[in-house]
C-alpha cells in the first residue's frame, strides 16, 4: 500500500531530482497515513534516502541496468509497484523520468498527471495541480484510475529533511528480451559542465549581444556563479551557441532557482519555457522591453557595460562572502 | 515505408489564455491554431524521408471538426492523405488509445509524435501509444535516420545527447533537430490547391475513456512590481540577490 518512488541516479549516486520526489512522496504519504518506498537502481549507497522520509528501498542492481532504459526501466518500476501494492508512484520529471512514465502508466494501467507542482489538494477524488499552456496557467486535474501515477516538475516541490529508519531490500525484476529492443549505442555527455537541467542559475543571452564573439563575458559571468549558460532560439537557430542551449517553448524549459537575461527581449515564446525559474534578473539597454515586466530585478543598460561591472562586483563578492 | 505523424491542433504560441464557464473551459474566442511546432518539425522530417527514400504519409489528428483547417495545412506542406478521429480530446490515454486503432489498422512502420503538445504539455500520447502497440519508443528524438527497418536516433539528454538504436515499428517523440528551423516549409499556392484534393478521411472512435479529467483552470497569481536597480549601482543588485532572494 505504500507509495513508490523512483529515485533516479546518475554514475551511481542520487540525483537532487530524487530527493526532491522522495519529499513530495512523503508528503502524500502522510496525508494517506502511509509510508514510502523507493526504488533504485545500481546506486552504491541508498542510506541518504532515509533523511527523506522513506522507510524501504529496494535496490535493483543489475549488469544490463546500469544505464537507462526507457522500457527495462519502466517495466521493473512497474513489477516493484505491483509487489507493494502500490496505488500512488511518483516520479521526477528529469528528461529519463519524462521519458519512461508514459510507458509505466501502460504497465500500470495507471491515470498520468505530468508536470505536478504541488501535494494532491485532495485525495478523494485524487486532485492534483500541474501546469499547463506553457506555464500561463494551472489546471487542476484528477486522476480517476485506482493506480495513479504523478510526473512531480522539476524543482517545483522544496527538500524536506525528514529522517527515517531505513531498510534496503534487493530486488531482482524478471526482465525479458523485449525490454532491452532500444539499444544505447553511445553517451555523448560534457561532464564538467553544469546542465540547463541541474543548475540552480542560469545566465542567458539575446541576440542584443550582437554575435558569438561576445559571449566571453557570459561565459565569464556564469563561471563566478557557478551557473549553466542558455540562449534565446535566435541565437541557436543563426549558430551563435549550440541548440542544446536554447530555452523557452521550443526548447529547453528552465527552473532554476535564478535566471539572468541579457539582451533578451521577453518574446512570450522564450518566457513560457522559463516562468518557472523563481527569480528573473533582466539586463537590457532599452526600457521597454516586455521582459522587464516579467522581471523581479531590472537594470536597464548596455549589456557590454552592465555584464562586465557585475563580474567585478559578483568577484568581490564571492571573496568577502567565501 | 509508411509513415504516420501525429498532429496535436494548439493555440499559436502568441495566444493568449482565458477560460469560460467558471474556469473549467479554454476560451477558444480569438485565438488561432496552429500544427504543434513538435509536430511541425516531425512533418518535415517526414517529408525528407518521403523525398529521399520513397515514404508514404498520412497525417492524424483525433479532435472535433475544428482540427481540419490544420491537417489541411499539414496536407499543404505535404503529407499525402489525413485522418480524423472524430472525437473531442480529453486526455493523453484516450488519445493514445484512439491512435492505437488508426495506426494497428494502417499498419505504419513510423509513428512521429512531438515530445509535448504546447497547450496540456502532457508529454503522454507518443509513450502511452508505444505502450499501447508494444511498438518501440523513444522520447526527445533530435535526430532519425532509417535504413531498412532498422533505426538510429539521436536522443537529447539532460547536458547532453545519445544515440539510441531499434526495429521498426518505432514511435517518436521528435522536437526541434530533427530538422532545423530554417528546414519548415511555408505551404504554397500549388500545396494549398493540391491539399484540397487530397483525402481527409474522418473515422469514428472507439470510444476510448479518459484516466484522468482537467476539472478547472487557474491562472498564475500576478507578479509584483519589478525592482529596477541603476546601472551604477549594482552593489544593490548584488545585495537583494543575497539577501532578499536568496539565491547567491
Ligand atoms: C513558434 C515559435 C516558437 C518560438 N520559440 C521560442 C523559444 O522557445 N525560445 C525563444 O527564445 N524564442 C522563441 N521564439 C522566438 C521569439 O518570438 C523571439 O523572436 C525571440 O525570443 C527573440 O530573441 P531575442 O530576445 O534574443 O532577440 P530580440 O527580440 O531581437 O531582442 C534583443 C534584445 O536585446 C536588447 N539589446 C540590444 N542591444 C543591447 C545591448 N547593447 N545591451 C543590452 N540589451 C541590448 C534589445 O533591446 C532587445 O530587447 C519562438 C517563435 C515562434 C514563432
Ligand atoms: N489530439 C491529438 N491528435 C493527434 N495527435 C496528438 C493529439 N494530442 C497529442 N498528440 C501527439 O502527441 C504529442 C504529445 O502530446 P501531449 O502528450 O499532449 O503532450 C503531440 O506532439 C502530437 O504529436
Amino acid at each position: 500500500m505504500s507509495i513508490l518512488v523512483y529515485t533516479e541516479s546518475e554514475n551511481g549516486k542520487f540525483k537532487k531530482d530524487a530527493f526532491q520526489a522522495a519529499s513530495y512522496a512523503k508528503g502524500i504519504a502522510d496525508k494517506l497515513g502511509t509510508n514510502v518506498t523507493a526504488i533504485a537502481f545500481n546506486t552504491e549507497n541508498t542510506s541518504e534516502l532515509g533523511n527523506y522520509g522513506v522507510e524501504k528501498v529496494l535496490n535493483v542492481s543489475h549488469e544490463k541496468l546500469k544505464n537507462f532504459n526507457a522500457e527495462a526501466y519502466a517495466d521493473a518500476i512497474a513489477q516493484a509497484a505491483k509487489k507493494e501494492g502500490t496505488k500512488v508512484v511518483v516520479i521526477d520529471q528529469t528528461a529519463n523520468g519524462k521519458y519512461l512514465a508514459p510507458l509505466l502508466a501502460v504497465h500500470l494501467e495507471a491515470g498520468y498527471a505530468s508536470n505536478v507542482v504541488a501535494l494532491p489538494e485532495s485525495v478523494d477524488p485524487f486532485t492534483v495541480k500541474r501546469t499547463a499552456f506553457s506555464n500561463k496557467a494551472f489546471s487542476l486535474t484528477t486522476i480517476d484510475t485506482e493506480v495513479k501515477l504523478i510526473g512531480l516538475s522539476k524543482n517545483a516541490f522544496p527538500l524536506k529533511e525528514n529522517k527515517t529508519e531505513l531498510s534496503t531490500e534487493n530486488f531482482e525484476p524478471s526482465l525479458s528480451g523485449e525490454d532491452f529492443s532500444v539499444n544505447v549505442e553511445s553517451v555523448d555527455k560534457a561532464t564538467d559542465k553544469i546542465t540547463i537541467a541541474d543548475a540552480e542559475i542560469v545566465v542567458s543571452g539575446g541576440r542584443g549581444l550582437k554575435g558569438p564573439e561576445n559571449w566571453g563575458m557570459i561565459e565569464e559571468l556564469a563561471e563566478v556563479l557557478g551557473a549553466a549558460t542558455a540562449c534565446s532560439k535566435p541565437v541557436s537557430d543563426m549558430g551563435w551557441r549550440p541548440h542544446s542551449e536554447h530555452v523557452g517553448q521550443t526548447g529547453k524549459p528552465v527552473a532554476s532557482n535564478l535566471y539572468i537575461a541579457i539582451g533578451i527581449s521577453g518574446a512570450i515564446q522564450h518566457l513560457a519555457g522559463i516562468n518557472a525559474a523563481k527569480t528573473k534578473v533582466v539586463i537590457n539597454n532599452d526600457p521597454e522591453a516586455p521582459f522587464f515586466k516579467a522581471a523581479d530585478y531590472g537594470v536597464v543598460g548596455d549589456a557590454f557595460e552592465v555584464v562586465p561591472k557585475l563580474i567585478e562586483k559578483l568577484k568581490e563578492f564571492k571573496a568577502n562572502n567565501a | 515505408m509508411k509513415i504516420l505523424v501525429c498532429i496535436s491542433h494548439v493555440p499559436d504560441t502568441t495566444s493568449k489564455i482565458n477560460f469560460t464557464e467558471g474556469d473549467t473551459q479554454f476560451d477558444t474566442n480569438g485565438v488561432q491554431f496552429v500544427i504543434n511546432p513538435n509536430d511541425e518539425f516531425g512533418l518535415t522530417r517526414a517529408m525528407w524521408f518521403k523525398e529521399k527514400q520513397g515514404a508514404s504519409i498520412d497525417v492524424v489528428s483525433v479532435g472535433g471538426p475544428e482540427t481540419e483547417p490544420t491537417l489541411r495545412k499539414a496536407l499543404a506542406i505535404g503529407a499525402d492523405s489525413a485522418i480524423r478521429v472524430n472525437t473531442p480530446a480529453r486526455d493523453g490515454f484516450q488519445v493514445a488509445k484512439e491512435l492505437t486503432k488508426v495506426v494497428q489498422d494502417g499498419n505504419y512502420d513510423l509513428v512521429i509524435a512531438g515530445r509535448e503538445s504546447i497547450d496540456y504539455n502532457g508529454g503522454m500520447v507518443p509513450g502511452m501509444l508505444a505502450g499501447l502497440l508494444k511498438a518501440n519508443f523513444i522520447n526527445t528524438c533530435v535526430g532519425l535516420e532509417i535504413e531498412g527497418d532498422k533505426a538510429t536516433a539521436t536522443r537529447e539528454i539532460d547536458g547532453g545527447k545519445e544515440t539510441l538504436t531499434a526495429d521498426l515499428p518505432l514511435v517518436i517523440g521528435g522536437q526541434k533537430g530533427l530538422v532545423e528551423e530554417k528546414d519548415l516549409r511555408i505551404p504554397n499556392m500549388r500545396g494549398i490547391m493540391m491539399a484540397r484534393k487530397k483525402p481527409l478521411n474522418v473515422v469514428e472512435p472507439v470510444e476510448a475513456k479518459p484516466e484522468t479529467t482537467a476539472v478547472k483552470f487557474e491562472k498564475p497569481a500576478p507578479k509584483g512590481p519589478t525592482k529596477m536597480i541603476d546601472p551604477d549601482n549594482l552593489d544593490e543588485l548584488i545585495d537583494l540577490l543575497h539577501n532578499e532572494a536568496k539565491v547567491i
